[in-house]
């Protein structure tokens, strides 16, 4: 029985952990996670998403600590004051360590940011971002010769997507939904989540305790984002049932994906403008980029 | 005692309060969506607190 002080609370395994307890466990959680999913070796080449956020560095750190080599991509998103202090925090965290961040500036790449994307097409600006995110990391990854994509979406993440798709009954995404995406030969890369074990809370004290800084205050486009009121109200049921977010996700994961993974059976072509793997004539991101500038040479 | 709390930032202020779980009901807050720090230390629910304490209470949801 360990007599160190204890630090945090996790009520779904019932425990106090100290801080080197703490943080073994979740560098356990992940190292169990990349096996149990076969997620990758230690020879494959690795490019993990990094935001500056809490959960990509504390992912990074472990990664590293485990003994895998795993290169960063920094995506400048040109949202202000925000995206400048994440990349400072991006670019600290990986000097430091002595590890390789790329940085790809979307308006340098594709001559938008998110908030003129935001503003010029009907999508929300966090679904903007995250169009953009899984296009220009998918493009980037593949283009550099990785052979896997790392991402740091945790277990609230995770529980938050899957309860947002349930609620919609999208049977797409919900095929789609998995720890591992395999790659499909025509442009799309592996993709894996190792932190899916880890909950936010854990990955924001897992960064505290390691000493790491990251981007504390919320992106100022993420107001009323309903992924982040949707874990808010996964929070409260898991204050009442400690464990309910774990349950709904791996639940989901073990007995529910199989029944949609037929759902996810689309047949995926070149997209005439990118070439990038697509469901129609032009990829989703070109739609978006076009539109975007459209509306800018029109100002 | 004093609450920092983020996004946006403000301060509150309390007192009376003995142990850290009381500081979220009487703030309405989940405290599963945050983690609590005190003179830079994680603290758990079960601490005691005493109103000379600054607590931070730092939010742990952020979009992906």
């Amino acid at each position: 029985m360990c007599r160190g002080k204890a630090v945090i609370a996790v009520r779904r395994h019932n425990a106090n952990f100290c801080r080197p307890h703490f943080l073994e466990h979740v560098r356990r959680q992940v190292e169990r996670t990349i096996e149990d999913y076969k997620m990758f070796g230690v020879d494959d080449r690795m490019i993990l998403g990094v935001s500056g956020g809490k959960d990509s560095l504390a992912l990074w750190d472990i990664l590293t600590g485990l003994g895998y080599r795993v290169d960063g991509v920094y995506l400048h998103l040109g949202i202000g004051e925000y995206s400048s202090e994440s990349l400072n925090l991006s670019q600290a965290f990986a000097h430091v360590r002595g590890l390789n961040l790329d940085v790809v500036d979307l308006t340098a790449e594709y001559g938008f940011a998110i908030p003129q994307a935001a503003a010029a097409s009907r999508r929300t600006p966090c679904s903007a971002c995250g169009l953009s995110k899984r296009y220009s990391l998918n493009r980037i990854a593949g283009e550099r010769g990785y052979d896997v994509l790392v991402m740091g979406h945790n277990l609230d993440d995770e529980a938050a997507t899957l309860f947002s798709n349930v609620l919609g009954w999208n049977v797409e995404y919900l095929g789609r939904q998995h720890p591992v995406l395999p790659a499909n030969g025509e442009g799309l890369c592996r993709k894996v989540k190792p932190l899916i074990r880890v909950a936010e809370r854990e990955t924001a004290a897992y960064a505290i305790l390691s000493g790491i800084e990251y981007e504390v205050e919320e992106c100022p486009m993420a107001t009323g984002n309903t992924i982040n009121r949707y874990k808010e109200w996964l929070n409260r049921l898991e204050e009442q049932s400690p464990g309910i977010k774990a349950n709904f996700l791996f639940g989901f994961l073990e007995r529910g994906s199989p029944l949609f993974e037929m759902s996810d059976h689309i047949a995926l072509r070149n997209c005439s403008n990118c070439g990038q793997p697509t469901t129609g004539d032009v990829c989703a991101f070109c739609r978006l980029q076009q539109v975007t500038i459209t509306r800018k040479h029109e100002r | 005692m004093k609450i920092i709390l983020r996004n946006p930032r403000r301060e509150v202020e309390l007192s009376g309060v003995r142990r850290v779980a009381e500081v979220f009901r009487r703030l309405d807050l989940v405290p599963e969506s945050y983690l609590v720090i005190r003179s830079g230390e994680l603290v758990t629910p079960e601490e005691s607190v005493s109103d000379e304490d600054v607590l931070e209470l730092r939010p742990v949801i952020s979009g992906g």
